[in-house]
Formats: structure tokens, C-alpha cells, sequence
């Protein structure tokens, strides 16, 4: 007859094994779908590069990591950093930041206002906020194309009412991109704004009109610190799509105005460097990572201080 | 008109507040007037939706009214935005800042009013020592009991020393006993503050034990503004009568009035005095309300001057609750204090008087 501990035991261990059955296809998915080409770019990182893209198995280079930062020159072997890739990345940043907070600035109107209509309302605001989704991204953004180009709408319009006399070069700018950047990933900053705006209580609101705090106090010590988990996830959900832009630069900025999801793409393509490629998407993949740690401490460590 | 307006608090005057428009239009206050005085604990008492909660928004600043004007100490208030007037709030629901610790909900409105640092931690200390709430000043306030959530809006509110305090249902979210113990504090506190209260509830006990006097509303108007006692013992309508406490209703013939007593006919013939309004004569039919604690039961054969049987008695510790059926077919419960040991023993089915005393019988107007 077993003891009571073994019989313990016995159901301890049958827990365990169903515990890790039960979890199998979620683990499956993580490492096939997300570690497993994690884990084979690194590998092609460190690889040589192929005189025809690819790169040769099993020998070991570090080309592709000193070339995300350094150039060699071909005649005299000077070496020098990779100026264009720097500039790129500055770029790439740059935009993003715009377009997160510029997203920011008119999604928290927008998700405030439907946040306070009425809640059969809100549904019908909310369902408006996602029809874009329903076209797809390389169409909006010709669309988009159609609204700033020299001819476009923009320029037209202003034109028309008298506001300038030539058309004003949008096209082919970091301004198109921006254009671009901000129409799109819009949704992504209201949504979430709205789910925790929904969550709050007006009456709180009232609580600080009535204790003497004006609009402007309200909205910066009660309703922001309230919605603080909106705003970081709105800003994630934006600024990491945005550093990865490729459709948008490519078809609104031209080839004069990569962002990094275009260099690493002329990687794997023309350039036929994957190592570089492989590289620099690590080196994209550290750098949002770092910043997010940085960014979502900071941010809830100043939410708990003094809201 | 200006002289009361300086000792008045609060003035209202002819304020209508209509909610929606076109189909959807809903009047939450029919054309209102009320003063308030200066250091009165003053109930505005009603069922829910009756427009008390409505009219201390109004006061408050969260509504704007449809007509009308409201003063406070005889400045028109009723189009300034909330954080412009001088007065402050305690919500039903605390609506206490969630992101900030007790002390910081304290000091948010001395804050925000621009104060110096030395007074606005001198009257936040001041002000926690006031709840006792001391030991829990560094605490979120999601982590102290809905009592010390309820002392913490108190002293919030308090902290900026309004002209005026307006407490919507504060206490209707405590258990009993603290309910019964927050009552005595806040009139304590209104005594010691000086402060005008103005106290919405539609809890009949609350507004008799904590008030200097109460509006009794319904349907968007005030029925009856007066002290406990004047509410409770002359109710000048059925609404009143019958909302506030328990009351027997019965008809009746005015025989003859002078000055605020009237003689009055009842169904069974009998003569009985009663309180009278202004405007009865002779002749008129009207309502009379009597208190259950103002009749006595007494032998069938005694003077009484109703007679019914008796169809239930309810024991209450203090008190026997007997409800009997008179003659007429109405209903009417007497209610007697057990310690008295007057009025004999009755029994279910037993035949018995009920006698009447001068001031038992009041005339409604409606």
C-alpha cells in the first residue's frame, strides 16, 4: 500500500506532466514563430556574406557587426564609420519620436472624446477609428501619396485659398513620411488611450473642479497620471512599427529618405549583405528594447511618486 | 431682499434646471427658492430622482441652471465654473484621487488655490488630526477602509475652509453602526467648523437626528421646509406625512377652526381636535395625518374616538406595534411603549378604542 507521501508525490509529478502537456502547442509557438528566426538571424549574423546574398555555413565572420558601424575603404583599407548608416538611424529615431508624440497630441483629444459620449456611441466612434485597418497599408499610403504630392490635394488646397502661390515640395521629405507615419499608426495611439480613458471615473474629474483646479490642472494632475497606462502603451504600440517603417519610406520619402527598415531590406536585397542585414535588425531589435525598459521605468516609477 | 441676503449662505432663487431638449426633455427641478443660512446644517431630504442631488449640483457648479439665480452671500455664483466658487464637495462615492496619497487628496484643493507651502502642510496636518487620520496620512487611499475613505473626502473637502460644504449621501456606502457614529461626527464637526452644511439624503432618520432643518422634496419641487420637530409633528402635506415616519391617514369634515387648531368630524361622528394650515373653513373635506406614537389603544367601551379590531400586533423590544381595522375599513396602527403598561392587554381579534390625543391629528393641505 503506498504512503500518503508517495501518493503525494505521485500527483505532484502527474501535475507537473500535465502542466507542461497542457502548455506544449503555446511553447511550440513561441520558439518556432519567435525564437527560432530570432535564433537564425543571430546565427546569419556571424556568418560571411555569399557573393550572391545567402551566406557561406559555417564560416565564422564578424563583417556583418563592424559594418553596422564602420566603413572600409576598398583601395587603401582606411576605415572609417559608416556615415549614411548613422544618419539613417538618427533619422529613423528622429521620425519615430515625431510621429509618437505628434500621435500623442491628436489621439488623446480624439480618445478623450469618445471616451465621454455616450457608451452605445462609443462603439460606433470606436468601429469609424478602425475602418482604415480594412485597406491595406501600401494602398493608404498611395493614397496618401495622392493627398501631399505637388499636384495633390494639400497643395491644391492651399493654392486655391490663396495661402501660397507655388506648391510647396511634401513629396520625397521626412515631412510625407511624417504625413504618412501619423495617419497610420493614428489608430494605434487612440485605442489604447481610449480603453483607459474609458476606465476612468469622471467623477474624479468633477472632485478636481471642484477643489479648485482649472482645466488646464485637471488634464496634467488628475486625467494624465489617471490614463498613464494608456499613454505607454499607445506610445510602444507606436513608436516600435514606426522605427520599422519600410512601405511608407519607400513609397513617400524616395530612395533619398531611407528609415532603417529600407537599409536593412537593401541588405538582403541589392546589397546583398545579409550579415549586415541580420546585424543591423539585432541592433534595431537592442536599441528598442533598451529604450523601452528605460521608458516604461521611468514612467511608472513617476506614477507611483506623485502621479 | 439685500438685507437677508447677507446673513443667508446660500440664496436660491426661482431656479428651474431642465435636462435634454425637444422630446427628451426632462425637468429635474421645478421652479425652486430656498435661503440657507449661515452656519446651518441644512437637509435637502427626497426619494431618488426627486431633484436633491440635482440642486446640489447646481450649488456646486457641476450643472448650470435653466433660470433662475443662486447667491452665495448675496453674489450671484450660479454661472461661475466649480473651481471659482467657494465651496466644496463631499461625493457619494468619494471620488477620492486614486494616484495620490491621503495627505496628497488633502492638500490638492490648498494646492491648487495657490497657497504656500508652510500653510498648506500646516492645515493638511491640521486637517488629518481633525479625522484622525494621522497614523494613515502616507497610505493610498485605495488601501484604507470606505469609513476612513469617507473621513478622507471629509477633511479633502474641509482642508480649503469652504463657505459652504454640500455632502451628497455620504454616509448611504457605511455599515449601520458606523453610519450612526459618522452622524454624530459630522454635526459635531459642523459645529466646530462653523461651516454651512447643506446634506442630501433620502434617509428620513438621518435628516431628523443631524439637521437644523430640512427641505422635504418630490417630483422636482420642495414640499416643506422646516425644523425636525415641524417636519415630523405638522406635516403640511400627504407627501410629507408619509414619507417621514410612519403615518395613519384619515378622512375628515372641518367643523369649525381658530387660529392653528380646527375642530374636526370624523367618519364614526366623533368630534376630535386637529392642527390646522392657513385656508380651511368650515365644511371642507380633508386629509388628517396622526403619528402612530400619538394614539392610544383603550377599551371598546372607553371615549375613544376610533373603534376597530385588532388584526396583528408586531412586539419590538421598546415598543408593540398594534394594527387594527376600523369600522370605516381602514387601517390604522397605534403604537405603544411597552414600559407604559397603559392600554391593557389586547390580543388578535379583540374589539378596542382608540383614543386620540389635542395635538395627535394634523390637516394636510393637498
Amino acid at each position: 500500500m503506498a504512503s500518503a507521501q508517495e501518493v503525494a508525490r505521485q500527483i505532484e509529478r502527474r501535475d507537473i506532466r500535465n502542466r507542461w502537456l497542457l502548455s506544449a502547442p503555446a511553447l511550440l509557438i513561441i520558439f518556432v514563430a519567435a525564437i527560432g528566426p530570432l535564433f537564425v538571424m543571430v546565427a546569419y549574423s556571424f556568418m560571411a556574406k555569399g557573393d550572391y546574398g545567402d551566406v557561406r555555413f559555417g564560416e565564422f565572420s564578424l563583417d556583418g557587426w563592424f559594418s553596422v558601424l564602420f566603413w572600409r575603404d576598398i583601395f587603401d583599407d582606411t576605415i572609417g564609420f559608416a556615415d549614411a548608416h548613422l544618419s539613417i538611424l538618427w533619422r529613423s529615431i528622429r521620425l519615430s519620436f515625431i510621429t509618437t508624440a505628434l500621435t500623442l497630441v491628436f489621439g488623446f483629444p480624439t480618445a478623450y472624446f469618445i471616451a465621454t459620449r455616450p457608451p452605445h456611441t462609443r462603439e460606433v466612434w470606436v468601429f469609424l477609428i478602425t475602418i482604415p485597418f480594412w485597406t491595406n497599408l501600401l494602398i493608404r499610403t498611395f493614397a496618401m501619396q495622392e493627398v501631399v504630392r505637388n499636384e495633390g490635394i494639400l497643395n491644391s488646397v492651399m493654392i486655391w485659398s490663396g495661402i501660397i502661390d507655388q506648391p510647396v515640395q511634401i513629396m520625397y521629405t521626412d515631412a510625407a513620411i511624417l504625413f504618412g507615419m501619423v495617419y497610420v499608426y493614428l489608430p494605434l495611439m487612440v485605442l489604447p488611450l481610449y480603453a483607459s480613458m474609458e476606465k476612468l471615473d469622471f467623477r474624479l474629474i468633477e472632485a478636481g473642479y471642484d477643489l479648485y483646479a482649472t482645466r488646464a490642472r485637471v488634464l496634467w494632475r488628475i486625467i494624465i497620471p489617471l490614463v498613464r497606462p494608456g499613454v505607454i502603451a499607445g506610445s510602444i504600440l507606436v513608436f516600435i512599427p514606426s522605427l520599422g517603417a519600410y512601405v511608407i519610406p519607400r513609397v513617400l520619402g524616395g530612395g533619398k529618405n531611407m528609415m532603417l527598415g529600407n537599409l536593412i531590406e537593401l541588405q538582403f536585397g541589392a546589397g546583398r549583405n545579409w550579415p549586415l542585414g541580420a546585424a543591423m535588425s539585432i541592433t534595431v531589435m537592442l536599441i528598442v528594447m533598451l529604450a523601452l525598459l528605460v521608458y516604461v521605468r521611468n514612467a511608472t516609477r513617476s506614477g507611483v511618486q506623485h502621479g | 431682499m439685500s438685507e437677508t441676503a447677507g446673513r443667508n449662505a446660500i440664496d436660491v432663487r426661482g431656479v428651474r434646471k431642465v435636462f435634454g431638449s425637444g422630446d427628451g426633455q426632462v425637468t429635474a427641478l421645478e421652479t425652486v427658492s430656498v435661503s440657507i443660512r449661515e452656519n446651518e446644517f441644512f437637509t435637502l431630504l427626497g426619494p431618488s430622482g426627486c431633484g436633491k442631488t440635482t440642486l446640489l449640483r447646481l450649488i456646486a457648479g457641476f450643472e448650470f441652471p435653466t433660470d433662475g439665480r443662486i447667491m452665495l452671500h448675496g453674489e450671484d455664483i450660479a454661472l461661475l465654473p466649480p473651481f471659482r466658487r467657494p465651496v466644496n464637495t463631499v461625493f457619494q462615492s468619494y471620488a477620492l484621487f486614486p494616484h495620490m496619497t491621503v495627505a496628497e487628496n488633502i492638500s490638492f484643493g490648498l494646492e491648487m488655490l495657490g497657497k504656500g507651502r508652510a500653510e498648506i502642510d500646516g492645515r493638511t496636518a491640521e486637517m488629518l488630526k481633525l479625522v484622525q487620520m494621522e497614523e494613515l496620512a502616507r497610505r493610498k487611499t485605495s488601501e484604507i477602509s470606505g469609513g476612513q475613505q469617507q473621513r478622507v473626502a471629509l477633511a479633502r473637502a474641509l482642508a480649503p475652509q469652504p463657505k459652504v460644504l454640500l455632502l451628497d449621501e455620504p454616509l448611504s456606502a457605511l455599515d449601520y453602526k458606523l453610519r450612526k457614529e459618522m452622524q454624530i461626527e459630522l454635526k459635531q464637526l459642523q459645529h466646530e467648523t462653523g461651516i454651512t452644511f447643506i446634506f442630501v439624503t433620502h434617509d428620513q432618520e438621518e435628516a431628523l437626528t443631524m439637521s437644523d432643518r430640512i427641505a422635504v422634496m418630490s417630483a422636482g419641487r420642495i414640499l416643506q421646509i422646516g425644523t425636525p420637530h415641524d417636519i415630523y409633528e405638522h406635516p403640511a402635506e400627504r407627501f410629507v406625512a408619509g414619507f417621514i415616519g410612519e403615518t395613519n391617514f384619515l378622512d375628515a369634515e372641518v367643523v369649525a377652526t381658530a387660529a392653528d387648531r380646527a375642530t374636526v368630524r370624523l367618519p364614526s361622528g366623533k368630534q376630535i381636535a386637529a392642527g390646522v394650515p392657513e385656508g380651511f373653513e368650515p365644511g371642507a373635506r380633508v386629509s388628517l395625518a396622526i403619528r402612530p406614537e400619538r394614539a392610544q389603544m383603550a377599551p371598546e367601551d372607553g371615549d375613544g374616538a376610533l373603534r376597530g379590531v385588532v388584526e396583528n400586533i408586531v412586539y419590538l423590544g421598546t415598543d408593540t406595534h398594534f394594527h387594527l381595522r376600523l369600522d370605516g375599513g381602514d387601517m390604522f396602527i397605534v403604537r405603544q411603549q411597552n414600559s407604559s403598561g397603559s392600554g391593557g392587554s389586547f390580543a388578535v381579534g379583540d374589539r378596542a378604542g382608540i383614543i386620540l390625543g389635542d395635538d395627535a391629528a394634523q390637516i394636510l393641505k393637498d
